[in-house]
């Protein structure tokens, strides 16, 4: 094929050409980066939990006074919902994986260490890891007699009465990884806020925050065994008793104390959907946009090649004539189209990396994976292609015939 | 000559119909995407009361020394010491310390199950500083906040519910077992961003239900609705937490001039100052004073997605135009012919340029009408996708619409300008010879 005609002819349709390679251009910078921000939002909705997803009831109340007896009461409520049918575990917990507010608290590793190493969320509440259904994969879980009560816990923090502090803690794989990366956490010393040793016992392999906007910190979870009545309640049941077993516990909760208002109740999957809601809803809209791009972009081909075969109707004709076959007439399109959107993806490549780095510097993101680009340029040289095929198969349409009118 | 070129416009969308279909799509699609997403952005950036955003200021305090705070930046918070101190030395026109409640109304019906209610404690100086409209009644006094007293403020909703929309000033309504006077009851208030709260809310969230008196809810030991956070244990008990260096409340004052501002920021040094003084604070004094924008920008209201996806649009929209230009540039050349004829009858080039960018202009129109359509559909959709708190902002409002069909036009006549030119220059000679 004979690509020098080509350019000379482009020459002649300098502004035209140059919009066409403008447009792909601009295609596949926003393309490119679109569908990497995309990818990020689903690597995220996808993200592991480390809980039973589908099994879990979330149910929060608030007392309507303050009550000192907060801690029977609330083992009375727990020992109500476990007797209800299909429940397989009850927990009351100060707060829930991806449920949005959050316990934190600074992690250091060293006794009078200046600034903490990580943040890390905790959980609390007996019988808590095993509710959720996470995973251990080191060491053990926390035990009964590992338990203090809150009230106490906060009385003994003020006097700095260390024999009614918890002394132990399960921690996610992560945070394990992070604090002593390559060594078994087992065993290992961690301190949070006073200089009171806590003693690494078990290891989940996942457990996520309640609430975190960056992926690296999202398992920075332990669970601490301190007892306290917050009046939210974890349930686990099997999927198909969700619905029976909430209301049920509902019904439980309002015979116990009339008085109590219900806040929350959810089953955790809703949980999981609300957290993401933000992230999916920007995916789709993202996705949106790069469909709607990729259409305008082929019409904008298919409208200027259009003109380009009708203004050169003549010049098609005298070819023909002249013995240039159907065939060479649409190679002629399809080449010229080629390469004009490589010059508009090589050019789009480049911008791309522009307005990554921009994205980099304004809002955080990672760095644009180098595997993009030329998915995104044989994307852009496929739909090039059909964008021009219509226009092409017009112009080899055009009888040698026209060569000698309306001269 | 205009309507004659208008006419003129109208009848040239007909007649190459493909082409100008996938031009008026192409608009109407740039503009309703970039259209949509505004909304969106408009709603989560609004300023939330426009004649006194530069009038009220969010006072930060240092309390927690460089060892704590992140880049010297002191927190959103302060401690119960320091609302209570700057309340107590009193020195802008009106101030209020505030925190975010959550009690639970007691119906008199005993039909009525308790609810819990959105609500803030605040000082009697809140409703004039905020502008807090009422439909019955007033807010409460210096002599209320100072006696504790059981007066509250309700919301309009709150009221249709428990006294069927009647005045209640005067009746009593009981929270969390105990009863409380109405001084007022709001007209709808719902500023968004939620200005005097992004601290607990992330700025958007349902309107407030009800309003107490800060100094009542300190008596009745009312924890915080929203976040606490110490940086070292409070100690056991309300009064070691309360007298702790824990942060939880928020202070704003009003200063009606730049100068007063000024003499609040310094007298704000000057209490850090004294606060070095005693001993409670070892760092020199680190307090910031941000009017609402600042102090809504500073807290990051706008979600990022929001910025984002309006960055996406508005390049979309260059690349739908980038295409129109192509796409006119096709539809203009067709008809160098006719130019040809326009030109040799006497037309100027002036004449060409009107005629040109007109219909132009009525190619833009075309497509702002679809994009008002996909605009509207597009508005929807953001409310079905979105967080709700967030999307239920967005509408399509009069302003919008004109704002669509501006862009639509001009838009579109500014890429009209390349093919006009070159319409202009098409040679009548060359034309009507070849032909």
């Amino acid at each position: 094929m004979d690509i020098l005609p080509i350019f000379s002819a482009l020459r002649r349709h300098k502004i035209t050409a140059l919009l066409v390679i403008l447009e792909v251009a601009l295609t596949c910078a926003i393309v490119c980066n679109a569908v990497f921000l995309i990818t990020q939002r689903i690597d995220r909705i996808h993200m592991l939990s480390g809980v039973a997803e589908h099994e879990l009831i979330d149910i929060q109340i608030s007392p309507i006074s303050a009550t000192t007896d907060s801690v029977p009461r609330m083992n009375e409520d727990l020992a109500a919902l476990r007797q209800i049918p299909g429940v397989t575990a009850v927990a009351s917990s100060n707060q829930l994986p991806l449920g949005g507010s959050s316990w934190n608290a600074g992690i250091k590793i060293a006794r009078d260490q200046k600034e903490s190493t990580l943040n890390a969320t905790t959980y609390y509440g007996e019988n808590m890891l095993e509710t959720l259904g996470t995973q251990l994969v080191a060491g053990r879980s926390l035990l009964h007699d590992d338990f203090y009560d809150f009230d106490a816990v906060v009385k003994a923090g003020s006097t700095s009465d260390t024999k009614n502090m918890p002394k132990v803690a399960v921690v996610t794989q992560a945070m394990a990884d992070r604090l002593w990366p390559g060594v078994s956490p087992l065993g290992k010393e961690l301190f949070m806020g006073d200089n009171i040793p806590i003693t690494v016992v078990g290891v989940v392999a996942h457990l996520v925050r309640p609430s975190f906007s960056d992926n690296a910190v999202a398992e920075y979870s332990m669970a601490f065994p301190i007892r306290m009545a917050a009046g939210r309640y974890v349930i686990r049941t099997a999927p198909e008793n969700r619905e029976r077993v909430l209301a049920a516990a509902l019904a439980k909760l309002k015979q116990l104390d009339p008085k109590r208002v219900v806040l929350k109740k959810q089953t955790w999957d809703q949980v999981r959907e609300k957290f993401f809601q933000n992230d999916r809803a920007m995916a789709g809209l993202l996705l949106g946009v790069c469909v709607a791009l990729l259409v305008v972009t082929a019409l904008g081909i298919v409208g200027l090649g259009s003109f380009w075969v009708a203004q050169r109707r003549r010049q098609i004709g005298v070819r023909r004539a002249l013995g240039a076959t159907r065939r060479h007439i649409l190679r002629y399109f399809q080449t010229e189209n080629f390469l004009l959107a490589t010059i508009g993806i090589v050019l789009g490549m480049a911008m791309a990396y522009g307005v990554n780095l921009l994205l980099m510097v304004h809002y955080e993101l990672p760095r644009l994976p180098m595997m993009y680009l030329p998915m995104g340029a044989v994307v852009l040289w496929l739909i090039g292609q059909a964008a021009v095929l219509g226009p092409a198969l017009r112009a080899a349409a055009v009888p040698p015939v026209v060569a000698t009118r309306s001269v | 000559m205009f309507a004659y070129y208008f006419q003129l416009g109208l009848r040239s969308l007909r007649r190459n119909p493909i082409l100008t279909a996938l031009m008026v799509m192409a608009i109407g699609f740039g503009v309703a995407a970039s259209m949509t997403t505004y909304a969106v952005f408009r709603a989560t950036s609004n300023n939330p009361i426009p004649e006194k955003s530069s009038q009220l200021f969010a006072v930060q305090i240092d309390n927690w020394g460089p060892e704590d705070t992140k880049n010297g930046e002191p927190s959103s918070s302060l401690s119960y010491t320091d609302v209570i101190g700057l309340m107590a030395a009193h020195k802008a026109r009106r101030q209020t310390a505030m925190y975010p409640v959550g009690p639970s109304v007691i119906p008199a019906d005993a039909h009525l199950l308790p609810f819990n209610v959105n609500s803030y404690a605040v000082y009697g100086d809140a409703f004039p500083m905020f502008d807090i409209p009422f439909l019955y009644g007033s807010g409460w006094g210096a002599a209320e906040d100072d006696g504790h007293a059981a007066v509250v403020v309700i919301a309009r909703a709150i009221n249709d519910k428990l006294f069927n929309g009647a005045n209640s000033v005067g009746r009593e309504i009981n929270i969390d077992g105990r009863n409380y006077r109405i001084t007022g009851v709001m007209d709808s208030w719902n500023p968004q961003p939620l200005f005097f709260d992004p601290v607990n809310t992330s700025g958007f969230d349902d309107p407030v239900d009800l309003f107490i008196p800060f100094t009542r809810a300190i008596e009745l030991k009312m924890g915080t609705a929203g976040n606490n956070n110490c940086n070292k244990n409070s100690g056991d008990g309300w009064d070691a937490w309360l007298h702790s260096e824990c942060i939880w409340a928020q202070y704003w004052v009003e200063a009606s001039s730049k100068a007063d501002a000024d003499a609040y920021l310094r007298s704000l040094q000057g209490y850090a100052a004294e606060q070095q003084r005693a001993g409670r604070f070892r760092w020199p004094p680190n307090v910031r004073l941000r009017n609402v924008q600042e102090w809504l920008e500073f807290q990051k209201v706008v979600p990022p997605e929001s910025k984002i996806s309006l960055l996406v649009a508005l390049a979309f929209l260059l690349i739908c135009l980038v295409n129109t230009v192509g796409l006119l540039l096709a539809k203009f050349m067709r008809r160098a012919a006719e130019i040809g004829v326009r030109r040799a009858l006497g037309a100027s080039r002036r004449e060409i340029y009107g005629q040109f960018l007109i219909e132009a202009g009525t190619v833009g129109l075309a497509g702002g009408l679809l994009g008002l359509l996909l605009t509207g559909l597009g508005v929807v959709g953001v409310s079905w996708v979105f967080d709700p708190k967030v999307a239920r902002l967005a509408t399509l409002d009069a302003s919008l619409v004109a704002l669509t069909l501006l862009v639509a036009v001009l838009a579109t006549v500014m890429a009209a300008f390349y093919p006009t030119w070159r319409a202009a220059q098409v040679q009548p000679a060359w034309q009507l010879k070849s032909n």
